[in-house]
């Protein structure tokens, strides 16, 4: 649905040439959610501009549903812009108009007419919960309605496409889950693709697909999250699954991608006679299905065999060293 | 003290007609200046905020020229521009006498000042208000129609209040030079035939015009802020 290709920026502050884009490929696939992770100032709010061109990337082509965006005129790019909505971090709202006022507007821009503008605000403002505030003013509203709001006016115009900037950082835990929880039910119920960027790993964890970590212009991993947790040495599943920080000599880190049917911890005690001391788990739910971590300290004499049987098993094991 | 309240009263229905055809013509100039003043330094405004270096459209020549022009008419002390500008004033209004003619440099005067106090206001727009209408897909005069310009409203009222304030003491200047209205009332008989009585009515009837102009303007100003 996405797919940036070789994407390089690079601004002018003061005299200094800081590149926020180094080479970026990014490819959302249709109907996912696809998260970029990564600290302030490693390029990902450029990269997200680059993909409706708010910001024209210096070098590299960006495709948003099959169209070459960096090879349209200004007018037509207004029009392909119809197709991306995006939600901000602060929101962004206008101050003048009410909450409906503001869910009209990019339809007015559209050119809908108001007897169908009226019954689609409507519609929206249903849909993100908010039917009762249509007429309040956004000052009259909390960070979370104001979100929705946010939601509700980037969807007015049918995109295929949602892009977050950020938009759960200015929002307490509680209303974050609340927003998260609405982002993954649009992309379940509309098909809407969703490309966010975050600074939060427990956004990845809980509404992602897909996932990449962005640092100094580029990426350092990208991929399925299910896939990147099966990758040996991955930053994503270090982040979610934080190791003790000092971990005894010969201590193993297991990662179950696809939950836990299997008694493997018994069945190797049992078939290969070693000795398993378990250190530290965790059970985390992500994008939807849940995902361990055992670290674990396996004595014995057939202690490799036993760790083949796990990785076999479809168990990614790690030692820590 | 009583003696003078009681010379102003039995004077009064003599005085009364001036200070009333006064108060119309100072009406009259400051009506009509601060139209035509909206009228150009709205849009000038706009300009000088959309032409800036992260503005809508960028035009840094166009910009610094306009800046100029701006500062110039806001650096003339207005008695200075009135004179300046007379030869204009007769080429537009065919005279240099009276509320008509003081129409001009009243508006020459304003615009400029009226100019910055919009691109300040516009200035306090949200920018990221303005990216998601780029988002959006507006074009830039949807967005200085329907983004910039609602947006600012509060701001952009005090500002008109300011300038018809200082329109209302502009157009007391232009009496010295005939302009007509309450300043020049306050100068034919309160500065030129020492007539207290006519020069204290004057002040009187320019503050309460301030006033109620000030109280209105907050008013709504009030009316049409949601922040």
């Amino acid at each position: 649905m996405i797919n940036a290709v070789g994407l390089h920026k690079a601004y002018r502050l003061k005299g200094r040439r800081i590149a926020a884009l180094q080479g970026v490929d990014l490819h959302v696939r249709q109907g996912e959610v696809y998260g970029v992770v990564g600290r302030s100032g490693a390029g990902k709010s450029t990269l997200l501009r680059c993909v409706n061109l708010l910001e024209r990337p210096d070098r590299g082509e960006v495709r948003v549903d099959g169209q070459d965006l960096t090879a349209l005129g200004s007018a037509r790019l207004r029009a392909a812009r119809h197709g991306i909505g995006m939600v901000h971090q602060h929101f962004a709202l206008l101050s003048s108009r009410t909450v409906a006022g503001n869910v009209a507007f990019p339809l007015e821009i559209a050119g809908v007419s108001r007897v169908e503008r009226r019954r689609r605000v409507a519609e929206l403002l249903d849909l993100v919960g908010l039917a009762d505030r249509a007429r309040a003013y956004p000052a009259q509203l909390s960070g979370g309605q104001k979100q929705r709001v946010g939601i509700a006016r980037a969807l007015a115009p049918r995109p295929k496409v949602l892009l977050s900037d950020e938009a759960t950082s200015a929002l307490d835990p509680a209303t974050t889950a609340g927003i998260l929880d609405l982002l993954r039910t649009l992309n379940r119920e509309l098909g809407l693709t969703i490309l966010l960027i975050t600074h939060e790993m427990e956004v990845v964890k809980r509404v992602c697909d897909s996932a990449a970590i962005m640092e100094d212009g580029s990426f350092t991993e990208s991929g399925r999250v299910s896939d990147l947790l099966r990758t040996p040495g991955s930053l994503l599943t270090r982040s979610l699954f934080p190791l003790p920080s000092d971990p005894p000599p010969g201590t193993v880190a297991l990662t179950y991608p696809d939950g836990t049917d299997e008694p493997l911890m018994s069945q190797i005690t049992r078939g290969f006679d070693v000795d398993v001391n378990i250190i530290a788990g965790a059970l985390e739910e992500v994008a939807g299905h849940s995902v361990g971590r055992l670290n674990v300290r396996i004595t014995g004499e057939r202690r490799a065999e036993a760790l083949a049987y796990l990785a076999d098993n479809g168990l990614l094991v790690e030692e820590v060293r | 003290m009583t003696e003078w309240f009681g010379e102003l009263a039995a004077r009064w229905p003599e005085m009364w007609p001036v200070l009333w055809l006064g108060t119309l013509d100072t009406l009259y100039m400051v009506l009509w200046s601060g139209l035509v003043t909206v009228a150009v330094g709205l849009p000038l405004g706009v300009l000088l905020v959309a032409t800036d270096r992260d503005g809508l459209t960028p035009a840094p020549v166009l910009r610094a020229v306009l800046g100029a022009v701006v500062n110039v008419g806001r650096s003339l002390p207005f008695i200075v521009l009135m004179v300046a500008v007379l030869s204009l004033t007769r080429f537009i209004t065919g005279t240099t006498l009276g509320p008509t003619a003081a129409v001009v440099p009243l508006s020459i005067g304003a615009i400029p000042f009226f100019a910055r106090l919009v691109e300040t206001a516009l200035r306090e727009v949200d920018r990221g208000v303005i990216e998601a209408s780029h988002a959006m897909g507006a074009r830039k005069s949807v967005i200085v129609v329907k983004v910039l310009l609602p947006e600012a409203l509060p701001g952009l009222v005090a500002s008109l209040v300011m300038t018809v304030v200082t329109l209302v003491s502009y157009s007391a200047m232009a009496g010295a030079i005939g302009g007509g209205g309450l300043g020049d009332i306050a100068i034919r008989y309160g500065y030129q035939r020492f007539d207290d009585y006519y020069l204290w009515a004057t002040v009187v009837f320019l503050v309460l015009m301030v006033q109620l102009v000030q109280s209105a303007g907050d008013l709504l100003v009030r009316r049409v802020s949601h922040r």
